[in-house]
């Protein structure tokens, strides 16, 4: 990797088990800075799994442990001293099917910097709201409804609310799991160009079963295969001329 | 394509079994709706039932007369200004029979006659003439119109639920009574009236002046006592249960007990609650604290069941999304998913509710089946319930507590529908889909 970029994200042999039954198998990999890295694989490879360790979301599933070392600028967020909610308004999550509260649309955006303290005064609140639906490129589509339900915006509208919310808590990283699994071409691309903004202020992973989305949005590519990180580079070597046949197998339809 | 290529063969119809598949599905729709008349065909008999025997037990006959307060009666010695006691003490039916005598021009001679228009009015008069002279002693000397109970004889008669073609000394009501009920019912002196009474009066022993107010005074508190308590506590259980434990041998075995809690036969709960609320704890028997107390525990499961399910039904999405920005635990259960899951928690409560309502067994062995002339004060007070004083009505000889018995079970039977209807109500304004 280019030795100029920082390294916002380190995990190294990092292992998941559900149960007794280990589903990652010690993984190493890096998470560039500003740069969006795309984690592709077929289908049950264990690249959500990854992502979900990235900001704990696995403590949450009964049964799930994680084993190795996962540094966010140099701190190991799974030291007993990392409180787990600050890691998560550090670490922001966009999942695979838009869930956005059944409140309004300023109440989902709000809610964030709300239980963080992180507006001073109304006017404050409103500027972070206002902000937030502007970089998420939904502002001009609801500026006038912003106390309609926010379950009442298409499911393109509804996925960028939720990256709305994600952003209004200001984070560092944006783990983002298939986001546009869910959503038809016209409203995909419109997520695509917000990625491509977005890098510019937050790391960015995610997570895709598309190859073109892996390869239009993403400056580096990781491909899991059963639980095992089978090549990481940049996107262009990984689509281009990639190193291992798997890959080459993956990325030309051979299988997953 | 050419007209000589299309082929007019018929493909070959196989036999694929669909008339006996048609067939056994109209055997089963058969079944269906046999089931459900015969249901509905009882549910029926039962509302016919009661409603047919019940209605008539919300009007009353009355009567309405000029009295004539005579000083020689209440009070022959005139000594009333330095012995209050003898208005306390006076003879105030034989007010009341003479001036339905005079009405009815029985001569004042003939005792039998007079023995007769005495048991027209219920002897409830003595109470009610005794106050109304208490209250205003200027009344003595004077003439009144006073509306008064008629007997339950006479109002059962009025209602027609004496058979009067019968013989006469087969019935509790002499042709001469009949002949005077026409009489004063024709010129409006005996006339039926929306019976106040059945809600407002407490146990008596006389059918006409015995009334619900104490049994729905101590439904009342006992509903109040099981929703204070119940409500919290099962909700936190729930919440703790649903969202805080992990799964382990421990929870598993809470979980077994509440199920297990929630089908004990409540009888068994009246057991426990006179050993522990009234023996241990030593709280007074027949009151409305411990029936609540022991309906509380009765209900709590139900509630905890209920609240569980609809924090189940809450989508884990919405606790990822929460937990995905930063919300803590607490936040994300008390912000977003209790808040979901309330119109699933408020069906559950008032189905509990309506079950510790109707609920009768646990409330006779602590106690409250009871004979209670006064109005509880607070819930530490002697009261009844609803279904208690029906089960206490049905075991009154006299005709006119069986239509007061039917009364009270339409009574209640009011109030459970209403419960329901609002817990349906709920469930749909503020069911969710996702």
């Amino acid at each position: 990797m280019n030795p100029r970029l920082k390294i916002k994200m380190c995990g190294s042999n990092v292992k998941v088990f559900y149960a007794q039954k280990e589903i990652l198998h010690g993984i190493h990999l890096d998470i560039p800075e500003n740069r969006v890295t795309a984690l592709i694989g077929p289908s049950g490879c264990g690249k959500s799994t990854f992502l979900r360790c990235l900001n704990r979301m696995n403590d949450t599933i009964e049964g799930a442990r994680v084993t190795g070392q996962i540094l966010l600028d140099e701190e190991d967020i799974y030291d007993p001293s990392v409180d787990v909610v600050e890691l998560r308004s550090r670490v922001g999550m966009v999942f695979q099917k838009p869930n956005p509260f059944p409140k309004s649309i300023y109440e989902n955006v709000a809610y964030g910097p709300r239980i963080h303290g992180l507006a001073k005064s109304r006017v404050d609140l409103d500027e972070i709201i206002e902000q937030s639906l502007l970089k998420a490129g939904l502002f001009h589509e609801v500026k006038d409804r912003l106390h309609d339900a926010g379950t009442s915006l298409s499911g393109g509208q509804q996925q960028r609310l939720c990256i709305a919310r994600a952003i209004a808590v200001r984070p560092e990283v944006i783990l983002m799991d298939e986001p546009c699994s869910a959503l038809d071409p016209i409203a995909t691309a419109r997520i695509e160009e917000l990625i491509d903004d977005l890098r510019r202020n937050y790391t960015i992973t995610i997570v895709t079963h598309s190859m073109q989305q892996a390869a239009r949005v993403s400056q580096f590519t990781a491909m899991f295969h059963m639980g095992n990180l089978v090549e990481v580079g940049t996107t262009k070597t990984i689509f281009t001329s990639p190193g291992e046949q798997r890959t080459q197998d993956y990325i030309t339809g051979r299988f997953g | 394509m050419r007209k000589g290529d299309v082929c007019h063969t018929t493909p070959m119809r196989r036999d694929i079994g669909l008339r006996q598949r048609y067939r056994a599905e109209m055997r089963f729709r058969a079944y269906g709706i046999t089931a459900i008349s015969i249901g509905m065909f009882f549910l029926g008999v039962l509302l016919w039932s009661v409603f047919s025997k019940g209605y008539s037990a919300f009007w009353q006959t009355s009567l309405t007369l000029n009295i004539r307060f005579d000083a020689a009666i209440i009070d022959p010695k005139n000594i009333r200004d330095h012995d209050s006691q003898v208005l306390f003490t006076a003879n105030y039916p034989l007010l009341v029979r003479n001036a339905l005598a005079e009405k009815l021009g029985v001569p004042s001679d003939d005792h039998l006659a007079l023995h007769e228009v005495s048991h027209m009015f219920s002897s409830s008069v003595r109470v009610q003439l005794r106050d109304l002279v208490l209250g205003h002693p200027q009344l003595i000397g004077g003439i009144q119109k006073v509306t008064f109970l008629a007997s339950a004889d006479i109002d059962s008669a009025f209602k027609k639920q004496i058979n009067l073609a019968g013989s006469e000394t087969r019935r509790k009501i002499s042709n001469r009574q009949i002949e005077w009920m026409h009489r004063l019912s024709a010129d409006g002196s005996l006339h039926r009236a929306f019976n106040t009474g059945l809600f407002t009066l407490t146990a008596s022993n006389r059918p006409e002046t015995s009334g619900l107010g104490v049994a729905l005074v101590g439904s009342l508190y006992m509903m109040l006592i099981v929703l204070v308590l119940s409500l919290p506590i099962g909700v936190a259980a729930a919440v703790y249960l649903e969202e805080y434990t992990h799964k382990n041998r421990f929870t598993d075995l809470v979980e077994v007990n509440i199920n297990n809690l929630a089908s004990v036969p409540s009888i068994v709960f009246g057991l426990l609650g006179l050993a522990v609320f009234v023996n241990f704890f030593g709280l007074p028997r027949s009151t409305s604290i411990v029936g609540g107390l022991v309906l509380t525990l009765m209900t709590l499961p139900t509630i905890i069941i209920a609240t569980r399910s609809a924090l189940r039904a809450v989508p884990p999405s919405i606790r990822s999304a929460a937990l995905g920005i930063g919300a803590s635990k607490t936040q994300t259960v008390f912000h977003h998913v209790l808040p979901l899951a309330v119109p699933g928690i408020m069906t559950g409560t008032i189905i509990g509710l309506a079950h510790a309502l109707g609920e009768t067994a646990p409330l006779l062995l602590i106690g409250m089946v009871a004979f209670v002339a006064n109005y509880p004060i607070t819930p530490m007070d002697p009261a009844t319930a609803l279904p208690v004083q029906i089960y206490m009505w049905a075991n009154e000889a006299e005709r006119a507590f069986v239509e007061r018995t039917s009364g009270a079970i339409i009574v209640l039977l009011v109030f459970l529908i209403l419960m329901n209807i609002a817990s349906i109500v709920l469930r749909r304004r503020f069911e969710r889909r996702w």
